[in-house]
């Protein structure tokens, strides 16, 4: 991020620049609809929080550069230009009030993907020298630390003997050629050790065979979020190279959602090739061993509860039966949202924005949403697949005083476990 | 001679000449403009289909997202009832079938004239409401430039023009039908360099979103 300047920022809007990107600004007629899609709108009823909006230093790019009329303008001196002041004034928009959630990326009614920009755009943010201080310390942490929180291997190797003690499992680590590599958020290591636990129970009782490796625990990107494909790109090696030494089959996705979008989705294209393993999502692991009837659970959770979608597992990532089918082999009273499943509403605090401690008030404040979807449906418990939802939620729900347990899925199917004795 | 006539005569000749060329290869030039931006490679192991998640796209969302219809009722019905009566008016009254049958010799049935002068009595009125809408909606108002001023208007005109031509609100007649074509030709003029473009590139912007999520599994 050293010699960031607008120069810089300009230029990377022009790489960011596709087919995709033309035929959306070419498409947008600014009809606001997108508006309504988005939670910092509707909890704030602020236009300037409409989702086309925090596109407009790109927009800008696009209408002077890379079309007939727009250069016209631009040589007549018509059109408003890109400057430092723009992208500040900006910053807040497109790091503090977008989590990357890709709602509004369906209701358009022209299709513009919207997120999509989003993601691109901040790749010229963080060129240009524009991004949350929060964000480029979580950076800073995760390439020279080897994690966002400043997790280091010794820290998970405490949890790994603590979890040995008190299961007799043994955690495998560094072992070649297992069939799944499992990685880790931060948050599991430090808030949700549970998810460790579950994990080995799990993997025992279906045979899988398994590792972490050391070298390579932190599946979480802060690259992806910040939007700076270099130091994606670099975290996301570390893992290729990990998984590839260790001649595993796949690697195993934690629950954390954007942690899933950047080793699934974007990893490949940031190392330019693709993967010798494949990468799965804990949830289709899971869904997988389950239909296969490798994973017996006894007894049925009869509490009233329900799923938060996480937005880069569910909506951005396509992992939408594997929760649901996962839960109804634990509980009887399993109600869905309003707007569930890919038109769920975000927690708040993806894309980044808990890592960027300027957006903790407005975070809060858009809560309201979640909220306010959880007051209908008047359950008793929530359970998410998500460390950083699950994070988010609770701090929530405490802001507004509603006293709910939130619940990981895979901590609670292993809870249910019928484990051999 | 009769200055009404020579006006209609030129409007009908070289100046449709004029607007058809600049409309054509401008549509021309923005889809190359578009399109050969191209796309990075994907190496992401799809979990899906990409073209047949994108037609689906492009086909589904022209019906709104349920919560959209519920938070946005007066911008999508709106939005509904003057595009259809548009394309009404412009494609089945039948003198511009038969116009069109007359140069293209292409030819489809039309709707008798009265219905067609309903409809477009409604959308003249909608396109009102919906102008009155952008200047008072907060985000409406605070998105809306120039620009989404000026194709209002270049939408509305010919609607317009149109409907005082069928009744024969201006005299002479050859004046009034020359405004009428006219104003059509600065639509088609303006069309390539505004965001009237999304009436062609929706169909581009709706495959690639379609596409986009698909690939992963998911169909938006």
């Amino acid at each position: 991020m050293s010699g960031a300047t607008l120069d810089r920022g300009l230029n990377t809007f022009r790489e960011q620049m596709d087919a995709p990107t033309a035929s959306f600004f070419s498409s947008c007629v600014n009809c606001g609809m997108c508006a309504e899609a988005c939670l910092f709108y509707t909890e704030t009823v602020d236009p300037k929080y409409t989702p086309i909006n925090k596109l407009e230093p790109m927009r800008r790019v696009w209408e002077q550069e890379y079309t007939l009329w727009g250069r016209l303008k631009a040589a007549l001196g018509l059109t408003k230009p890109v400057t430092d002041e723009l992208l500040e004034e900006w910053e807040t928009l497109i790091y503090d009030a977008c989590t990357l959630c890709g709602r509004c990326s369906m209701v358009c009614p022209v299709g513009n993907d919207i997120s999509y920009m989003i993601r691109k755009a901040r790749e010229s943010f963080v060129a240009a020298g524009y991004a949350p201080e929060g964000m480029k310390a979580a950076s800073r942490r995760a390439v020279t630390i080897g994690s966002p929180m400043g997790v280091k291997y010794p820290a998970l190797a405490a949890q790994i003997k603590h979890i040995e003690a008190d299961t007799g499992l043994t955690i495998p680590v560094d072992v070649e050629g297992a069939d799944y590599m499992a990685l880790l958020s931060s948050m599991e290591i430090m808030n949700f050790p549970e998810y460790i636990e579950a994990l080995a129970r799990i993997f025992n009782q279906a045979g899988v065979t398994w590792t972490i490796a050391s070298e390579a625990f932190e599946a979480t990107n802060s690259g992806i979020q910040i939007g700076s494909s270099d130091i994606a790109r670099e975290l996301v090696s570390r893992v290729v190279n990990a998984a590839e030494k260790l001649k595993v089959k796949n690697v195993i996705s934690p629950e954390c959602g954007h942690a899933y979008f950047a080793v699934r989705w974007e990893g490949p294209n940031l190392i330019g090739r693709p993967y010798q393993f494949k990468v799965v999502h804990i949830l289709e692991l899971l869904e997988e061993l389950r239909a296969s009837g490798r994973i017996k659970t006894e007894g049925m959770d009869d509490t009233r509860l329900t799923f938060h979608d996480p937005c880069q597992i569910v909506r951005k990532g396509g992992v939408l039966e594997p929760p649901r089918n996962l839960l109804k082999q634990v509980a009887s009273n399993f109600v869905d949202m309003a707007d569930a499943r890919e038109m769920n509403w975000c927690c708040g605090g993806g894309g980044g924005v808990s890592a960027n401690e300027r957006a903790d008030e407005l975070r809060i404040k858009v809560f309201a949403r979640k909220k306010s979807q959880l007051d209908e449906l008047n359950v008793d418990t929530l359970v998410t697949a998500c460390a950083n939802c699950r994070l988010i939620l609770e701090e929530g729900l405490e802001e507004y005083h509603v006293e709910l347990p939130v619940v990981g899925l895979t901590e609670m199917l292993a809870e249910h476990l019928v484990e051999d004795k | 001679m009769n200055t009404s006539v020579e006006f209609l005569a030129w409007v009908r000749g070289p100046a449709f000449d004029v607007a058809l060329i600049i409309f054509l290869l401008g549509v021309l030039i923005r889809l190359f403009e578009v399109l050969m931006l191209g796309r990075k490679p994907d190496y992401s192991e799809a979990r899906g289909d990409t073209l047949i998640p994108g037609l689906k796209t492009v086909l589904t969302r022209t019906l709104p997202e349920s919560g959209s219809l519920k938070r946005s009722p007066f911008t999508v019905i709106g939005g509904y009832i003057w595009h259809i009566g548009f394309l009404i008016c412009l494609l089945l009254f039948i003198p511009h079938i038969e116009m069109l049958n007359a140069t293209l010799g292409v030819s489809w049935p039309g709707l008798p004239n009265h219905i067609v002068d309903a409809i477009s009595a409604v959308t003249i009125v909608t396109l009102i409401i919906m102008l009155v809408d952008r200047l008072i909606h907060p985000v409406k108002r605070f998105l809306s430039d120039t620009e989404d001023y000026l194709v209002w208007v270049a939408t509305f005109l010919p609607m317009l023009t149109g409907y005082l031509a069928f009744h024969r609100m201006i005299d002479p007649y050859p004046l009034v039908l020359g405004l009428h074509i006219l104003s059509v030709e600065f639509l088609m003029i303006v069309f390539p360099f505004t965001k009237l473009m999304h009436a062609i590139t929706f169909l581009i912007a709706r495959w690639f979103n379609g596409a986009i999520a698909g690939r992963r599994g998911v169909q938006s």
